[in-house]
C-alpha cells in the first residue's frame, strides 16, 4: 500500500484528454464527460468509418481497439477491443485508440490481410457492420500468431452481428487473413508516444465539463491512479458515480439520458486489476480478483482453474464487453441476470468492501438485500473478490440458459457445488440468476441436498424444494413457467453429470459443453 | 434458349457469369463507403428527433409544447399541424399519417419532431414525450386475435378459391385439424432508418434516404408538401441492409426530416435511434394458421381449408399483398387440388406491419410445411416421403390454386439430388440408433422444398429504367432505378453492361440511385433488382453497343454481325480495337455515346377481385436439409449441419448469389428460432426492442458443416443470361430447421405424437413442445 497522500483540492483546474489516432496525438476539452468514444469519432473528428449500430455493445458496428501502456504487453502496448457507443471519451486518456481508418495505415497503406481476406471471402454485402468486423478480426491477429479454431474465431466475433451473410464468409475470412504474409505491428513509436503522454499525466485526472443532461451545469470526471486515493476519494465524494468499464453505465446515458453527475473512475488504478493466489502463500485456496480487473481476465482466469466454468466464460458478453466491464462491476451492478454472481455464490465467494483505508469482508451471499439493492455503504466502494477454489473433483457445475447462445442474457443461470463424504452430501450451494430480485441461493434447495447422498431421490425432492425456494417473473426473455421448470432440469442435469455411479460426460447430455 | 447471348457467357474474360467481389467491398474494409449518415453535413444543420405515443391507443388532447421547447438546445419542435400537404405516407392506403393527429394510434407512433443542433439535446427532449403528451386512453386491440374477433380489418379479407374443398375434405379418408402460431421478424438492418433533407432553390428538396423506394419516398414528400414531384429529388448511394423495411417505412422519416427543413430553411437530419427505430416502424407480419386438411393413406392432400390471420399493425401499409403473397405462396411446392384459402389483415394497435424478405410467402409456404410434417406424423411415414407424394408434377397436377401453371418445375431433379448428396435416408437411421441411446440429447433431421414467384403481384410494377453512359476516354457510367442495400444487385448491372460492352469491370461504374435521373422507379423488392434493372441497363448498353456497331460497320464496310466486343476490345475485319478509340472517334462522328433503358416483364396478369392469374413470370426453386441436436432438459438446441441446393438459373456471379442464399438461411432460421417479439401483454410496447432483447443470429450459430450448392439450371423465361432472382426465396431454407428441431421433440414421443411446436421455436417453445409431447405419451 502506498503512504498517504493528501487529496488534490476540489478545485484541481480541469486537464484535456489526450489520447492517441491516427499516428497523432489529440487533446479534448469542453465536451461533457458522458460523451461517447463514437460520438468523438463521427462528430467531432468526422472520422466516420465506425459505425452505430445500437448504441448499447451489443452489435458490434462501432467496434474500436484500445491500446494501453503495459510493460508485459508485446509492444508495450496492450491491445483490446471495445464497444465505441458506450465509452466516454476522458476514458481515452493515456490510451491509443485505433478504428477501421487506422488499419491498412498498419500494412504500410495496403489493405491489412484482415481486410482483403474480407474481400476474398465476400465477407461483406451492406458493409455497415464491416469496420466492425475488421476491427474485431484485427484484435484476434494481433492476439494469435496462427489460425484458432472455428469455435474461437467466432467466439472472437461474437459480439458483431451481421444481417446479411450469415457469418460463413466472415468465418472463412478469420482463416484466410493466416495465409498471406504475416503483417507484424509496429507499436513502439505508439508505446513511446503513450510513455510521453504517461509523463506528464501523474496524480489524479481532472476533466471538467458541461453536464450533457444539464448544460448549465459544470460535471467532473475524476481519475486517481492508486487505491488508497480512489478509496479517499470515494469517501469524500459519496455521492460520485463510480465508473468501470460503463458496459451498463453507458446505456444509462444513451438510452435513459441519466444525469451522472461527478463521475469516479476507476480504471486508472492498476493495482485494482491484479488478480492474486489467496490465502496462505504455500497452499493458496481461492483467488483474490481485485474488482477492476476485466471480465475477461477474470473469467479466462476462473476458467483455467474451474474448466466447467469456460462455457460460462465465453458466455458472458462478447469480447469487447468483457474487455470493458470488470467483474466488480458486474458484481456491484447487482442485476438480477448478472451471471457473475451465481457463480460466484455458488464458489462461497466472499467481498471486500473498502471505505476510505478502512476495508470490512462479508459472504457475497450477505452483500445483495434486494433488487438493485445491496450492502454498500455510502463512500464505500468494491475493492475485490475472494473466491475459493473447489477441491479437484468437487462437484461445481454452472449452467446459462439463454435464447441465444452468444451475448445474451440469461433467462436463468445456475451455480451448483456440493461436496460429498462418503455417499453423503455434506455440503452444498445452489444459486440462481434469473429466478428472483437478486442473484440469490436456493437455500430450501440446498437444505434439501445436505445430508442425504446425491441420488436421483435426492435430486427430485431437491426439484420440488427449488419451487419452495423462488418466484421468478416472466418477461421478455422468459415465462415464469419457463424459468421454474429449467431451474429444475438444471438441477437433474448437475446430477445426471456428477452422479456417483455412472455420471454422464457433459458432451452427452448438454448442446454446449463447458468440458469434453 | 437465348441464341444471341450465350456465345458471350463463353468468353473467358467476360465479366458477367463469374464470382466477382461486392463492387464496394474493398470500401466496406477500409470504413470509406459512405451511408447517409457518413455525408459531411452542410452548415447549420439541425438534428431531429421523435417524441413518441406512450400509449397504444388514445385520443389525442394536446401537447405542451412550451416545455418541449423549454429543453435545452431545442430550436423547434413541428408537429402535424405544420405540415404543409397532406398528413399521410400510406403506401397503398391513405391511412398512415405522418404525424399523430387526433387519435394516438400505437405506443411508439411519431408525434411530434425536435429539432436541435445537438442530435442528443434533440433525443433528450424528444424523450419526454410521455410527459407533455395529453391523451385519452382508448380501448386497444393488441393482439391478431383481438383483432380478427372484433373483425376489424385494415384491408376487406381475401379469398382464394381453386376446385371445392368442403367436398374434397367431406370425402378425404383421413382429416385433420391444426392450428399454427407464427411469430413476426424484426427486420434489424444495421444501418437504422435515416433522411438528410437539404432546402433547394426554387421549392426544390433534396433528400439523402436509406430506402428502398426512393420514387416512394419523393411522391410522399412532395404531397406532404404540397409541391409536386419535380421539386423533390432523393438520393440513395446505399444502404446498410434493408430487408424490405425501408420499402414503405423510410417514409415516415423522410417525410418529417423534409417537412422540418422546409419549414426551417435550413438542412434536417432524421436518425432514430435503434430502440426508436424498433418502437416507430412494423416488420414482418406475424400469422396464426387455421387449417383443415383431408388426405389419403399416401399423404396426399385432397382438400384444405385454411384460415390465415396476419397481424396487420394500425394501418394498412402493405398488409394487403402481403396477404396476398401469403396466399399465394400456400401451395409452396406442392399441388393441391381443392383449396379454399381466406386471408385476414388484422387491426391491432401496434407498429404498422410491412415488408420483409419473402413478404408473406414463407408466412404462407410455412403453413402448409407445418400440415404435412403433422400429416406424415399421423401416417407413421418419413416427411419427406409425405413431402415427395404432394409435389408438383411436370405435366399432370401443375396448376397453381391462382391458375397459374407451373412450366419450369426442377422439383425431382433438384430434390433427387439433394436427397442424394445430403445422404438423408442413411442419416434418418443413424438419427434414430442415436436417440435411441442417448438419454438427454436427441437429434432431428428435416428436409423441405421450396418454390417462390418472381414478379411484383401487381403487374404495372414490373418496369424499370436505366441510363448508361459512355465517355470518350472508355469508362462507363450506369445509373438504374433499384437501390443498393448489399444484396450486389449494382454488381451484377455493371457486370452485365460490362459484358454487353465487352469491357473489363474495372471500366464500369455504378452511381448512386436519383429521381432525377431514373424516375418512377419501382421498389428494390420482390426480388426483381437483377431481373428487372438489369434487363433496362442492359437494354441501355445494347443500344450503344448497336450504334458503335452500325457505326464501325459503315466505316469499315463490314458486316455488323461480324463485329465482336470483348476484351475491352471492338474486333472489326479481324483487328482489335480498342474500346475507348472507338468511342472516341464515334463521338468525333457524332453518334450518341449514352443511352436509356427500358424493361418490362412479360406474360403478367393478375385479377385482383378473383385472386387468379398469371403474376409470376417464373418460379425459383430450392430445398435445404438439416440436422439439429436439442437438449430435452432446457430446450437448447444446435444445428449440426445444413446441405442447400439452390436454383438461381444461371448464375451471374455465384459468389454473390451464395451470399444471398446462405445469409437468407440464417436471417430465416432467426426468425423461426431465436427472434422473439414480445409486446407487453397489457400496454401493448415492445419490449424487445433492441439487440439487447431481440436476439439474431451470431457466428456461432452458423452450423459448421454449412454445405450450399447452386442448382444447374438455367431460366426457360428470357431473363438475364437465364438467372432467376435470389433475394426472397432462400429465406424459405430454413424450414428444415423448424422441422428438424420438431422431428427431435417428436422423438421423445416415440414419433406417435405431433408437437404442438410453435414459431419462433425459441428454447422455451421447444421445452413447452418436449414437455406436452411427454405428457400425451403419458396419457396414451
Amino acid at each position: 500500500m502506498s503512504a498517504p497522500t493528501p487529496l488534490p483540492p476540489l478545485e484541481s483546474p480541469t486537464r484535456p484528454v489526450r489520447f492517441m489516432h491516427q499516428g497523432e496525438v489529440h487533446t479534448v476539452q469542453g465536451l461533457p464527460p458522458t460523451t461517447t468514444v463514437l460520438q468523438w469519432l463521427r462528430e467531432h473528428a468526422h472520422c466516420t468509418g465506425t459505425k452505430e449500430g445500437c448504441a448499447e455493445g451489443d452489435c458490434g458496428a462501432c467496434t474500436v481497439v484500445l491500446g494501453q501502456p503495459d510493460a508485459s504487453a508485446p509492444g508495450g502496448v496492450a491491445l483490446k477491443s471495445v464497444n465505441a457507443c458506450i465509452q466516454f471519451l476522458p476514458t481515452l486518456n493515456g490510451q491509443a485508440l485505433f478504428t477501421v481508418e487506422d488499419v491498412a495505415a498498419t500494412n504500410g497503406g495496403q489493405a491489412h490481410p484482415c481486410q482483403q481476406a474480407l474481400v476474398d471471402c465476400h465477407g461483406s454485402q451492406c458493409g455497415f457492420c464491416t469496420p466492425g468486423f475488421v476491427m474485431s478480426l484485427w484484435h484476434m491477429y494481433q492476439h494469435h500468431e496462427h489460425p484458432v479454431s472455428r469455435e474461437d474465431a467466432a467466439d472472437a466475433l461474437s459480439g458483431n452481428l451481421c444481417r446479411c451473410t450469415g457469418y460463413r464468409p466472415i468465418l472463412d475470412a478469420a482463416d484466410q487473413m493466416y495465409k498471406a504474409p504475416r503483417i507484424a505491428l509496429d507499436l513502439a513509436p505508439v508505446a513511446d508516444a503513450l510513455q510521453r503522454l504517461a509523463a506528464e499525466d501523474t496524480g489524479t485526472f481532472f476533466y471538467e465539463a458541461r453536464d450533457a443532461a444539464d448544460p448549465g451545469r459544470k460535471v467532473r470526471f475524476i481519475a486517481p491512479r492508486t487505491l488508497p486515493e480512489l478509496a479517499r476519494w470515494r469517501a469524500a465524494l459519496p455521492e460520485a458515480r463510480l465508473l468501470a468499464g460503463a458496459t451498463d453505465i453507458g446505456l444509462w446515458v444513451t438510452k435513459q439520458f441519466r444525469a451522472l453527475g461527478d463521475i469516479l473512475y476507476l480504471g486508472r488504478v492498476e493495482e485494482l486489476k491484479a488478480i492474486n493466489p489467496w490465502g496462505p502463500p504455500e497452499a493458496p485456496q481461492g483467488l483474490e480478483i481485485n474488482a477492476g480487473a476485466s471480465l475477461e481476465d477474470a473469467w479466462r482466469l476462473l476458467a483455467r482453474h474451474v474448466p466447467a466454468l469456460r462455457e460460462i466464460w465465453l458466455r458472458f458478453a462478447s469480447p469487447p464487453v468483457r474487455h470493458a466491464g470488470t467483474l466488480g462491476g458486474n458484481i456491484a451492478n447487482g442485476s438480477p441476470i448478472g451471471d457473475s454472481a451465481p457463480v460466484l455464490l455458488t464458489m462461497g465467494a466472499e467481498i471486500v468492501l473498502r471505505h476510505g483505508d478502512a476495508t470490512r469482508t462479508m459472504p457475497l451471499s450477505e452483500f445483495y438485500l434486494d433488487y438493485m439493492k445491496n450492502a454498500l455503504q455510502p463512500g464505500e466502494l468494491v475493492q475485490a473478490l475472494r473466491v475459493p477454489l473447489p477441491a479437484a473433483g468437487s462437484a461445481l457445475r454452472a449452467y446459462k440458459v439463454s435464447k441465444r447462445r452468444d451475448s445474451d442474457i440469461s433467462a436463468v443461470c445456475a451455480g451448483l457445488w456440493l461436496r460429498l463424504e462418503g455417499d453423503t452430501i455434506a455440503e452444498a450451494r445452489v444459486a440462481f440468476g434469473g429466478m428472483a430480485a437478486t442473484a440469490r441461493r436456493a437455500l430450501k434447495t440446498e437444505a434439501a441436498l445436505v445430508g442425504q447422498p446425491w441420488t436421483e431421490a435426492t435430486m427430485r425432492t431437491a426439484q420440488a424444494a427449488l419451487a419452495q425456494d423462488f418466484t421468478p417473473l416472466s418477461d421478455m426473455r422468459a415465462s415464469a413457467a419457463y424459468r421454474q421448470r429449467v431451474a429444475a432440469n438444471l438441477l437433474e442435469r448437475w446430477w445426471l453429470e456428477t452422479r456417483p455411479a455412472s455420471p454422464l460426460r457433459a458432451d452427452v447430455i448438454q448442446v454446449w459443453p463447458a468440458t469434453v | 434458349m437465348n441464341q444471341t447471348v450465350e456465345p458471350f457467357l463463353k468468353q473467358a474474360a467476360t465479366a458477367a457469369g463469374q464470382s466477382k467481389p461486392h463492387e464496394s467491398a474493398h470500401l466496406h474494409v477500409t470504413g470509406s463507403a459512405p451511408y447517409t449518415d457518413d455525408i459531411l453535413e452542410l452548415t447549420g444543420t439541425l438534428h431531429c428527433a421523435l417524441g413518441l405515443s406512450p400509449v397504444a391507443h388514445g385520443q389525442l388532447l394536446g401537447i405542451d409544447l412550451d416545455a418541449v421547447k423549454a429543453m435545452p438546445g431545442v430550436v423547434a419542435v413541428i408537429t402535424a399541424a405544420d405540415i404543409p400537404g397532406r398528413n399521410d405516407c400510406g403506401a397503398i392506403t391513405h391511412d398512415d399519417p405522418i404525424l399523430a393527429d387526433g387519435e394516438l394510434m400505437y405506443l411508439g407512433q411519431p408525434v411530434f419532431a425536435v429539432l436541435s443542433a445537438d442530435r442528443e439535446a434533440a433525443r433528450r427532449a424528444a424523450a419526454t414525450a410521455a410527459k407533455v403528451i395529453r391523451f385519452k386512453e382508448l380501448p386497444a386491440l393488441l393482439t391478431p386475435q383481438e383483432g380478427h374477433a372484433a373483425q376489424d380489418y385494415v384491408v376487406p379479407p381475401m379469398h382464394m378459391v381453386r376446385g371445392d374443398a368442403a367436398t374434397a375434405l367431406a370425402a378425404a379418408p383421413h382429416r385433420m385439424d391444426l392450428h399454427v402460431d407464427l411469430g413476426g421478424q424484426e427486420q434489424f438492418y444495421l444501418e437504422g432508418q435515416i433522411s438528410y433533407a437539404v432546402p433547394r432553390e426554387n421549392d426544390g428538396m433534396l433528400v439523402y434516404c436509406s430506402t428502398q423506394h426512393p420514387s416512394e419516398m419523393q411522391h410522399h414528400i412532395a404531397v406532404a408538401l404540397g409541391l409536386h414531384s419535380h421539386h423533390v429529388q432523393i438520393e440513395c448511394r446505399r444502404m446498410g441492409g434493408g430487408f424490405g423495411g425501408k420499402e414503405s417505412q423510410s417514409g415516415v422519416f423522410a417525410c418529417i426530416a423534409a417537412v422540418a427543413a422546409r419549414k426551417l430553411k435550413r438542412p434536417v437530419k432524421l436518425r432514430p435511434d435503434r430502440d426508436d427505430d424498433f418502437m416507430i416502424t412494423g416488420r414482418r407480419h406475424c400469422f396464426y394458421h387455421d387449417m383443415a386438411l383431408g388426405y389419403d393413406d399416401e399423404g396426399r392432400v385432397l382438400g384444405t381449408e385454411v384460415s390465415m390471420v396476419s397481424r396487420a399493425g394500425f394501418s394498412a401499409d402493405l398488409s394487403a399483398p402481403v396477404m396476398g403473397r401469403a396466399l399465394c405462396h400456400f401451395d409452396n411446392a406442392y399441388w393441391l387440388p381443392h383449396v379454399a384459402m381466406h386471408g385476414f389483415c388484422a387491426r391491432t394497435h401496434t407498429q404498422s406491419n410491412t415488408a420483409f424478405r419473402g413478404f408473406g410467402g414463407p408466412q404462407g409456404a410455412f403453413a402448409i410445411e407445418y400440415a404435412l410434417d403433422s400429416i406424415a406424423r399421423q401416417l407413421g411415414k418419413d416427411a419427406l416421403d409425405v413431402r415427395l407424394a404432394n409435389l408438383y408434377g411436370v405435366d399432370t397436377n401443375n396448376v397453381t390454386p391462382y391458375g397459374q401453371v407451373v412450366e419450369d418445375n426442377v422439383l425431382q431433379p433438384l430434390l433427387g439430388e439433394l436427397i442424394a448428396s445430403s445422404d438423408y435416408r442413411a442419416r434418418r437411421e443413424a438419427i434414430a440408433a442415436f436417440n435411441a441411446g442417448s438419454p438427454v440429447l436427441k437429434k432431428g433431421l428435416a428436409l423441405t422444398p421450396l418454390k417462390f414467384g418472381i414478379s411484383f403481384n401487381v403487374v404495372h410494377l414490373n418496369q424499370a429504367g436505366a441510363l448508361v453512359h459512355v465517355y470518350t476516354d472508355g469508362s462507363v457510367l450506369v445509373n438504374h432505378g433499384g437501390t443498393e442495400m448489399g444484396q450486389g444487385l449494382n454488381t451484377k448491372v455493371a457486370q452485365m453492361v460490362a459484358h454487353t460492352l465487352g469491357l473489363s469491370l474495372g471500366r464500369v461504374r455504378v452511381t448512386a440511385t436519383d429521381t432525377h435521373k431514373v424516375v418512377n422507379t419501382s421498389a428494390t423488392a420482390a426480388s426483381t433488382g437483377t431481373d428487372l434493372n438489369g434487363k433496362a441497363a442492359q437494354d441501355a448498353a445494347l443500344t450503344i453497343r448497336k450504334r458503335l456497331t452500325q457505326f464501325l460497320a459503315d466505316r469499315h464496310q463490314v458486316p455488323a454481325e461480324s463485329i465482336q466486343f470483348a476484351n475491352d476490345c471492338v474486333e472489326v475485319a479481324g483487328n482489335a480495337l480498342p474500346f475507348n478509340v472507338v468511342v472516341t472517334e464515334a463521338y468525333m462522328a457524332r453518334v450518341q455515346l449514352w443511352s436509356d433503358g427500358f424493361y418490362t416483364t412479360p406474360k403478367l396478369h393478375w385479377d385482383r377481385e378473383t385472386m387468379q392469374g398469371h403474376p409470376f413470370y417464373y418460379f425459383a426453386y430450392g430445398a435445404a436439409c438439416s440436422e439439429v441436436l436439442v437438449d430435452t432438459l432446457t430446450g437448447e438446441w444446435k444445428l449440426l449441419r445444413a446441405d442447400v441446393l439452390h436454383d438461381v438459373g444461371q448464375s451471374i456471379n455465384p459468389a454473390l448469389d451464395i451470399g444471398q442464399v446462405e445469409g437468407a438461411f440464417i436471417q430465416g432460421m432467426g426468425w423461426l428460432t431465436t427472434e422473439e417479439l414480445y409486446w407487453h401483454p397489457k400496454t401493448g410496447k415492445l419490449l424487445t426492442h433492441a439487440p439487447s432483447t431481440y436476439k439474431i443470429p451470431t457466428a456461432s450459430d452458423c452450423p459448421e458443416d454449412f454445405r450450399v450448392k447452386l442448382f444447374d439450371n438455367r431460366n426457360v423465361e428470357d431473363t438475364v443470361y437465364r438467372s432467376k432472382a435470389v433475394g426472397e426465396p432462400p429465406l424459405l431454407l430454413p424450414f428444415s430447421v423448424f422441422f428438424a428441431l420438431r422431428d427431435a421433440v417428436s422423438s421423445v414421443g416415440g414419433h406417435k405424437v405431433n408437437p404442438p411446436l410453435r414459431a419462433p421455436a425459441t428454447s422455451e417453445a421447444l421445452l413447452d413442445a418436449i414437455d406436452a409431447v411427454k405428457a400425451a405419451q403419458a396419457k396414451a
